[in-house]
């Protein structure tokens, strides 16, 4: 680490020998890459390619998992989320994650947000409020929920709950944010909704995207990974992965052969 | 797609069976209903007589019962019910939900697949046998502790709170693990603890199963009565205490319908139909309850 290259960036999130096994099943071999801050990098890949799986390594949400084995090692800022002294509520404070499914708790619009804040220990109404508003200005859902930041969450659009869990994770202040397949439940407008905000948050956090969508990849990201059986096949930047792959496997992805 | 083809395949006759069938389900879902309101018709004509000459007021409310004179107040027992129920509600409940949590969020899964049976195995035991070790091992405890005859409001309630065991935790156990994975996720991924995770949004979450968990306990506490009778000391006289002892409303009815004939009867039917329409009440809580939920879904 010391001999670092003074031109590269000192990456967020850098994952070295990744090797992830389910029971005999190994679902992630010697995946090796980095993530950079204020980027957006999706991973890309059929299913069933480990893309989610090396996902959920990034907050430790694969831990809990019967049988499960993880080798290799995970760094946020340097340090290994798989040592031994890592708190792993800091990890997830400052790793979150938003899923496939929308899952807004079956609670009020306004506990739904606070949720974080509260379980990290904050109290005090004036800030929880105040969190509250910042965070639903940030998805942009202030002025639908102003007015009814009492009523359950689960009235809301299916479009308007995944905003709603972007901003109930905004409110913890993360410093990464891990969207798996974000949109894949979410009509059109919804989905272009997320990537415009994708756009907009990558100036304070690191975004990292699963996504099976191809163009949503080629259109809001800045690094693409894509995977393939477990394996990392080619990651660069997004402009090249998309018009100049090096892997005849990647080309064959991109243009829709694989 | 598949049953029509198959019924059209088949022709008329399993058509016509298939009506034989059905119309034979119908009959005995309705003999089910038949049964249940000829029960309510023979409680509530072998009750009115008594009620109506003491007067509905007079006999829910009164705090004498003396047979022997035809003086039937329920008051004591309806009291009765009520103290051991709450009582039993107050022991079991907390012990329920601690369980049901165990099983249904800490315990891991091979542990609950064998407690989980065998807590419902404790609804197989006959109730007299939780009345005899309530007997021989509670009352004897009280006594000697507390003072007091033994047989008390305390006795039944300790009883009556192992008892519903069984029914609240495994319903509010179902009630939990309905509980989407996604909100586990969710909220583990936002940093929160276990426990967090558990009071903050599962158990909102499970509420009105869990409600309906301690309504369906209720019903069982309330209607329950060899081992009721067997530690509860049955006076007939509104408790004051804890340790004093108690008659509930099902206890009065076994107790003396051995022996009663005419208005004394009659007032032992009487008792019933307050029971009757106090678990009406209950079932019909825990039904809306249950359908709320479903509703919110």
């Amino acid at each position: 680490m010391a001999t670092r290259q003074p031109i590269e960036p000192q990456p967020k999130v850098e994952v070295k020998g990744l090797n992830l096994y389910y029971g005999q099943h190994q679902a992630l071999k010697d995946v090796g890459l980095a993530f950079y801050a204020n980027q957006v990098t999706a991973i890309i890949g059929p299913s069933g390619c480990g893309k989610s799986t090396l996902l959920r390594c990034l907050n430790r949400m694969n831990d809990g998992i019967a049988g499960i084995r993880i080798e290799g090692k995970i760094a946020l800022d340097g340090s290994d989320i798989y040592g031994r002294r890592q708190d792993l509520i800091q990890l997830r404070k400052a790793v979150g994650m938003v899923f496939q499914r929308p899952n807004v708790f079956p609670l009020s619009i306004f506990d739904n947000v606070a949720y974080g804040p509260r379980v990290h220990g904050l109290k005090n109404h004036a800030r929880l409020a105040e969190i509250v508003e910042r965070s639903l200005a940030s998805v942009g859902l202030w002025g639908e929920a102003r007015d009814r930041l009492n009523a359950p969450a689960l009235g809301l659009s299916l479009g308007n709950r995944q905003l709603l869990c972007l901003a109930r994770l905004v409110a913890v202040e993360p410093e990464v944010i891990l969207l798996d397949e974000p949109a894949s439940a979410l009509d059109p407008i919804s989905t272009l909704r997320i990537e415009e905000l994708m756009r907009e948050l990558q100036k304070e956090y690191t975004i990292i995207i699963v996504t099976h969508n191809m163009q949503q990849a080629a259109r809001a990201s800045d690094r693409t990974a894509f995977m393939l059986a477990g394996e990392l096949v080619e990651y660069g930047e997004t402009r090249q992965i998309f018009t100049n792959p090096r892997d005849s496997r990647t080309e064959r992805y991109v243009t829709g052969k694989l | 797609m598949k049953q029509e083809g198959h019924v059209a395949g088949g022709g008329r006759r399993v058509r016509l069976s298939e009506r034989g069938v059905e119309r034979v389900l119908t009959a005995v879902a309705l003999s089910a209903i038949g049964v249940l309101a000829l029960i309510t018709v023979f409680i509530f004509i072998g009750g009115i007589p008594a009620i109506a000459r003491t007067g509905f007021w007079p006999f829910v409310s009164g705090h004498k019962w003396a047979p022997g004179r035809d003086v039937f107040g329920i008051f004591p027992m309806i009291m009765g019910s009520l103290w051991v129920t709450v009582g039993a509600l107050a022991i079991g409940v907390p012990l329920s939900l601690a369980c049901a949590i165990f099983l249904s969020e800490v315990a891991p899964p091979r542990t609950a697949r064998v407690i989980k049976p065998a807590i419902e195995l404790l609804a197989g035991i006959p109730s007299v046998i939780y009345g005899f070790m309530g007997l021989v091992i509670l009352v004897p405890l009280i006594r000697n502790r507390f003072g007091g005859p033994g047989f008390s409001v305390l006795a039944s309630s300790v009883v009556l709170g192992i008892m519903i065991l069984p029914t609240v935790i495994s319903i509010s156990y179902d009630a939990l693990k309905a509980v989407p994975d996604a909100y586990r996720d969710g909220s583990l991924a936002l940093g929160a603890t276990r426990w967090q995770t558990i009071s903050m949004v599962l158990l909102p979450a499970a509420r009105s199963g869990i409600l309906a968990a301690v309504i369906l306990g209720m019903g069982r506490a309330i209607g329950e009565t060899m081992a009721v009778i067997m530690v509860a000391g049955n006076a007939t006289k509104v408790p004051g205490s804890l340790l004093d002892p108690v008659r509930t409303l099902t206890s009065n009815i076994a107790l003396e319908m051995g022996y009663a004939a005419g208005m004394h009867r009659a007032a032992l039917f009487g008792t019933g139909v307050i029971l009757f329409v106090i678990i009406m009440l209950l079932s019909v809580l825990a039904s809306y309850t249950t359908s709320a939920r479903g509703k919110a879904r």
